[in-house]
């Protein structure tokens, strides 16, 4: 039998979950379990510059890997600067463990220093809360956390740690949990069967079908099978933002992206479908445009592991509640062995149309309205450069839809952004995430002089870790998604979406230790990110000054089905 | 339409906050609830009632579902159940009135549970309809105060919510 404090039983958990790093920020109700830290070597703190980028961090680890990041921020301030990374985490169903301090119990509810009700300050953004009564009960309450947070839907867990909890002196008994079950909390292991029958039907009866996968397909590491199915059935395939990578983006098949910013393409063949397959998608708003004009000839599938988010915004014909890669499993053993003779005819003239569409825009965007750069010319030599291959984290904004729409990503987990929350900063800290995971691997953060301004002094944390990442900031010297919907909203009046007195970004990154570079000019575009790229050693920022005016196109026009888009600032469908 | 949804849940701290929580965050509507540990003390048995249309109603049901600490429910208005509501009301109750506050609490079966030389507080179980119907017969100009309980219930017959 071991004896542990509670400051040492948190250390020696995160060591016995096989945890390698978390990130955080040490304060007054943390310095027990700080100092539990400093006394072993199994598991290594990264210390931030804001705890934000400490959730972002282990968020970013988390959907590189499919395991949860572990955050580790002090009571009150920490805590709350902690809950944008927490809501950005639970809009994405990103499994993560939030361990905040807090102060003694015995001053709980006495608005003491640094107290801040964190298990009530974070309820709406986890997927569960809870507070440590007793030390006895740290192992399994964290044990309790991974379980809750990797499995089911994924999602944010916080455990509040009074300081009380981990005095030194005061030891227990502990054990590593190997498992928890919980009466309350059975996650879905395999769907319906006779539901999955009924979807098959549909699939290999459809005469003008869509499968749609979104960020569910990633989570349940099912894109092997989707690509599986969609090759055999010969359906196009459209990823949603969060689902990009899990189909490849270089393939024929592929549609791009639905919704607002999407693929015409995309839009159009979901408009006009007789069959959606939905995989893993919840169907926000910023995909299906109006819910009542939303596909209006489409039997819709959709497979979900969480059933609220079925029929949430658009009823299902068929629902199917369960993991995507075991029902994808039934749905293309099924499909395999079905003896349904299919309308060959019928997919060719989807297929022909579907490519009238995609001729109709394909990506197009003007240069020659602009002596600048254009943003989607920055996106497409990022992608040449880097051989579609690199882990693209973005943060928000029109970047982050170029970037999406332009960079073709063939692998799931390659492409990190804030797509439910749409959280300005989480690109950079989203990057050192991934980085420090993968040191080998390319990681570039698409930002822009914004958003790279919400979280930019953790260019400190990427020199104390020696983090060389890439930063493409596409500088368009304006909130340009405000200012584009400025233009098309409010008579282009460009209400504090400009951005005036921007830093000498090269020098501020030299000052933080990295390398600085500017690209004004197209010509030097590719020339330069292959310079940064070949720096292997080396933080890199490129500053690439581009075109404000540009619009990110297609855009739906609110309001209306999801065929009715703008496709430049002057055309129409 | 009103659904009377039955929860049962664990009995930990917090798990109250976060039902009601999630009615606020998730936009939806709560006419009332009650609360109380089950004869088995880890459990607690929660009964509220809510009024959306059958949308609502589902995303409701399944947004509960998805708090850890509940175990299961029920949607009592989907089949054949009882429902109570009990009141404590005080009623001026003077002079001639005293006999007519009496006639009426018999004639809905209530029960005086203190009185004073000028206050009847009347207890009074039924369901919603019948609470309404006694306050209205007593007149608003005699009621001094009103406490319900919020609705509880219970299906009919062999129909249990439990473990």
């Amino acid at each position: 039998m071991e004896l542990l404090s509670g400051a040492d039983m948190v250390a020696r958990f995160l060591a016995d979950e096989g945890v390698e790093y978390i990130y955080g920020y040490p304060g007054g109700a943390l310095l027990h379990i700080y100092d539990a830290l400093f006394q072993q070597d199994k598991v290594q703190h990264i210390l931030v510059r804001h705890e934000q980028a400490a959730t972002h961090m282990a968020d970013a680890y988390a959907r590189a890997t499919g395991k949860p990041g572990v955050v580790l921020v002090t009571s009150g301030p920490g805590a709350t600067n902690a809950v944008t990374g927490i809501a950005t985490a639970y809009m994405d169903s990103i499994p993560m463990v939030v361990i905040s301090g807090q102060v003694m119990s015995h001053l709980i509810g006495e608005d003491a220093f640094q107290e801040c009700d964190m298990v009530g300050v974070t309820r709406p953004v986890v997927k569960h809360n809870m507070s440590i009564k007793s030390p006895e009960e740290i192992p399994m309450a964290l044990k309790k956390a991974f379980y809750i947070a990797s499995t089911g839907r994924p999602g944010p867990v916080v455990v509040d740690i009074p300081k009380d909890m981990t005095t030194p002196t005061e030891r227990y008994e502990y054990v590593y949990p190997e498992s928890v079950k919980l009466r309350s909390y059975n996650p879905v292991t395999r769907g319906h069967s006779g539901q999955i029958k009924k979807a098959v039907e549909l699939l290999v009866n459809a005469k003008r079908p869509v499968i749609l996968a979104g960020g569910g397909v990633i989570h349940a590491n099912a894109s092997e099978q989707l690509t599986e199915l969609a090759r055999m059935l010969n359906y196009p395939v459209v990823n949603t933002l969060m689902g990009l990578g899990t189909y490849p983006g270089t393939d024929p098949q592929f549609l791009g992206m639905p919704g607002m910013h999407g693929s015409v393409e995309a839009n159009m063949a979901m408009h006009h479908a007789d069959m959606i397959l939905n995989l893993g998608s919840r169907l926000d708003d910023r995909i299906t445009n109006a819910t009542e004009k939303f596909c209006p000839t489409a039997k819709l599938v959709h497979v979900d592991i969480d059933p609220s988010s079925i029929s949430k915004t658009v009823a299902a014909d068929v629902p199917i509640v369960g993991p995507l890669d075991s029902v994808l499993n039934e749905i293309l053993k099924l499909a395999k062995a079905s003896e349904v003779e299919r309308d060959e005819e019928a997919l060719a003239t989807w297929w022909q149309q579907i490519e009238e569409w995609r001729r109709r825009h394909g990506g197009r965007y003007r240069t020659d309205d602009s002596e600048l750069m254009k943003p989607q010319q920055v996106v497409e030599a990022l992608c040449k450069v880097t051989k579609g291959d690199a882990y693209v984290c973005s943060d928000v904004g029109q970047h982050q839809m170029f970037a999406a729409q332009y960079y073709k990503f063939n692998k799931p987990r390659r492409w990190l952004n804030s797509g439910g929350l749409g959280t300005m900063g989480y690109g950079l800290p989203a990057a050192m995430g991934v980085k420090l995971n993968f040191p080998d691997e390319e990681v570039v953060c698409v930002t822009g002089e914004g958003s790279i301004q919400m979280n930019i002094q953790e260019l400190s944390t990427c020199a104390q870790y020696n983090l060389p990442l890439k930063i493409v900031c596409i500088n368009n010297q304006s909130l340009g998604m405000v200012r584009q919907w400025q233009d098309l909203n409010y008579e282009s009046r460009h209400s504090q979406s400009y951005m005036e007195s921007l830093p000498d970004f090269t020098k501020l990154v030299e000052a933080y230790g990295h390398v600085g570079m500017e690209v004004t000019r197209l010509e030097e575009l590719e020339s330069t990110l292959e310079k940064a790229f070949a720096m292997k050693d080396k933080l890199v920022f490129i500053n690439v000054y581009v075109d404000p005016y540009e619009h990110v196109y297609p855009m739906q026009v609110p309001k209306a089905s999801m065929r009715d888009m703008w496709l430049s600032k002057t055309e129409r469908t | 339409m009103r659904h009377i949804i039955s929860v049962l849940m664990e009995n930990e701290a917090g798990a109250l906050s976060r039902v009601v929580g999630l009615f606020s965050q998730r936009n939806f509507n709560i006419e009332s609830l009650t609360v109380a540990p089950t004869e088995d003390p880890t459990l607690s048995r929660l009964t509220l009632t809510t009024i959306g249309h059958d949308g609502v109603i589902e995303q409701i049901t399944k947004q509960l579902n998805k708090l850890i600490e509940v175990v299961k429910l029920v949607d009592l208005t989907e089949g054949d159940h009882i429902e109570r509501e009990l009141m404590l009301i005080k009623v001026k109750a003077l002079g001639s009135q005293r006999a007519e506050v009496i006639r009426n609490v018999d004639i809905f079966r209530g029960q005086v549970v203190d009185v004073t030389s000028s206050v009847y507080t009347v207890q009074l179980t039924g369901d919603s309809a019948k609470l309404d119907a006694f306050i209205e017969v007593l007149g608003p100009t005699n009621v001094l105060e009103v406490v319900r309980t919020g609705v509880s219930g219970i299906a009919r017959g062999e129909k249990v919510l439990s473990l």
